[in-house]
């Protein structure tokens, strides 16, 4: 049994909720105000996940492409993640939703774009 | 090329307009969140004649820079990127057909609606509008209004010109970041700073809580153990070229620094989060009145200021925190607008003596609008503030003329989040054209 303090990130009270975890269980949570602190306790001991944003350098253009995770990815993996994401370089046209990473670090996870960049802006501007 | 006779005086224009300036009926400044909303609104409720001007050559505004998560849950059901939520509506204005101008700065607009823009493109040009919407957002607090002592060493920005340079232009302003203030953006820079191998030392804020939303504390500086100082501030920056380090101090209850607190951090980068202020350069040279609570424009129900015709909406109205509220004032802003091009009467009044007055209460500050015409109402009326203090397990309540109308339980309220309230239409058909709104924050 191990215990852990973390704020509840349900509503802008942000209880301090104590979780008890075991055998990769949540077995308690002490503090929470509404069934959604223990929800969220449940979810953030045994798998915490976050989305990952970030940006991807583009050929020919100064301006960087930004991309995003489509789903959360394990927390502990997101230097892991950043890593990947960034080694990788881009060559336009690229549209909203275009894959730029495919299942990054074994997670399962894509990485796609968020905007668009069209031709057209490749080769614009370099210093 | 029109030769102007004295530069200095904004009176010179006036003086020497251009001869038959183009007529448009919804003439709509910033596009922006609140001024692409506006503009489909007012397409949508069948305005054929409207243009929208905007500085920069991208549309978005600022959204194109929020590269994280976090938009459209209420507009569109799910969690999109700030480009991806700039795109949807961007898509719209093309699909529309709504006439665009880029890279096109306004520089005034009278209480006519007479509009006068200068591009690289069309040069000096003015319109004149049947009905103007103000959507020009508004600017962050700098260095400047804090007056922090020290050189004027480079690597002093605000969180949001750190923010444009990274997402936008692709560098990194510093490798050792010290952020002032706990707004949202100063939060969210702080984790984009980490992801960009920089090193965040501390996030300092004045007051005892976190401005910022709960959920960016714990994911942007929880999630990187980055230090949250609460009733903190930096005294001193040091360094003369470039930032070498800041004086941080702990701060008492009149929030002034306590001496023998101070400690010094080795940074080269300081960004400042500490608040927002609406742009209403414009909106003061149409004559339009100014809330001192709000920052924005004194509006009816209908978003409409004190001057007829022009209408205000998003963060040139007041400060939200959700771009999805945005969006909902600027739609109705922009639907007004068209109603008014279309029975266009310059005389209508606004703001008169027969309208309700919107007033603060207890717990409450900067409610919008600030006055209702009860006979006009078209629409249920949303009603927005800020509670002026952190309040817990309390009710607001809204009260016209003394009588309860509303009530509202809300486990916790706080001044960084903005509360939304919207009263049906029919609840005014009992109330004549006078009378006072009143919300307040009750236990």
């Amino acid at each position: 049994m191990s215990g852990k303090t973390i704020t509840c990130i349900g509503c802008p009270i942000g209880c301090r909720l104590n979780v008890l975890t075991g055998n990769g269980k949540v077995e308690s949570v002490d503090g929470a105000g509404c069934g959604r602190g223990a929800a969220y306790a449940r979810q953030e001991c045994v798998c915490p996940t976050r989305m990952v944003t970030t940006l991807v350098r583009v050929e020919g253009r100064r301006a960087p492409l930004s991309v995003k995770t489509v789903r959360p990815v394990p927390k502990e993996r997101i230097f892991a993640c950043l890593d990947e994401i960034h080694r990788v370089r881009v060559t336009p046209p690229v549209g909203i939703g275009d894959v730029i990473v495919k299942d990054v670090c074994g997670t399962g996870v894509d990485v796609v774009a968020t905007m668009e960049v069209g031709s057209d802006e490749r080769s614009q501007e370099i210093d | 090329m029109k030769t102007i006779a004295n530069p200095q005086s904004p009176i010179a224009y006036h003086q020497s307009p251009i001869a038959n300036p183009p007529s448009i009926d919804v003439l709509i400044i910033g596009g922006g969140p609140a001024g692409l909303a506006a503009a489909v609104a007012a397409r949508e409720a069948g305005c054929g004649n409207l243009l929208l001007l905007e500085r920069a050559e991208a549309l978005g505004g600022i959204l194109q820079q929020c590269i994280h998560t976090g938009f459209g849950l209420h507009v569109f059901k799910e969690e999109l990127t700030g480009p991806e939520y700039a795109q949807r509506f961007i898509g719209k204005i093309h699909s529309l057909g709504i006439p665009v101008q880029g890279g096109t700065t306004v520089f005034d607009v009278t209480r006519e609606r007479v509009v006068t823009a200068v591009s690289p493109a069309h040069g000096l040009q003015q319109f004149r509008a049947k009905s103007v919407v103000l959507a020009m957002g508004c600017r962050e607090r700098t260095r400047g209004a804090l007056m922090i002592p020290g050189w004027r060493p480079a690597g002093v920005y605000t969180a949001g010109t750190a923010q444009h340079f990274v997402n936008l232009d692709g560098w990194t302003p510093g490798r050792r970041v010290v952020i002032l203030g706990s707004g949202d953006i100063g939060l969210i820079m702080a984790r984009r700073m980490i992801f960009e191998g920089a090193q965040v030392l501390a996030c300092v804020e004045l007051m005892p809580y976190s401005s910022g939303l709960t959920r960016n504390v714990v994911q942007c500086l929880d999630d990187f153990n980055i230090l949250l100082l609460l009733s903190h501030t930096v005294t001193e920056i040091h360094g003369r070229e470039r930032v070498e380090g800041v004086t941080v101090a702990r701060v008492d209850d009149q929030r002034k620094p306590v001496s023998g607190t101070e400690q010094r951090l080795d940074c080269d980068t300081l960004l400042f989060s500490v608040g927002l202020i609406p742009e209403n350069e414009l909106s003061k040279a149409a004559g339009v009145e100014l809330a001192q609570t709000t920052s924005g424009p004194v509006v009816d129900e209908s978003l409409q200021t004190s001057v007829p015709g022009i209408f205000a909406c998003g963060n040139v109205l007041h400060v939200h925190d959700l771009v999805d509220f945005v969006t909902l004032e600027a739609a109705q802003a922009g639907r007004n607008a068209a109603a008014f091009a279309r029975t266009f009467n310059a005389e209508r009044s606004t703001l008169s003596a027969e309208v309700m007055c919107v007033r603060d209460g207890a717990g409450v500050r900067g409610l919008v609008p600030q006055a209702i015409c009860v006979r006009r109402v078209a629409d249920d009326v949303s009603l927005m503030f800020r509670p002026t203090a952190v309040f817990r397990d309390a009710a607001v309540v809204v009260r016209i003329d003394g009588e309860e109308v509303a009530r509202k339980k809300h486990r916790i309220l706080t001044p960084g989040e903005m509360v939304r309230l919207v009263l049906e239409k029919a609840l005014f058909a009992r109330f004549g054209g006078a009378g006072e709104l009143t919300v307040g924050v009750e236990p």
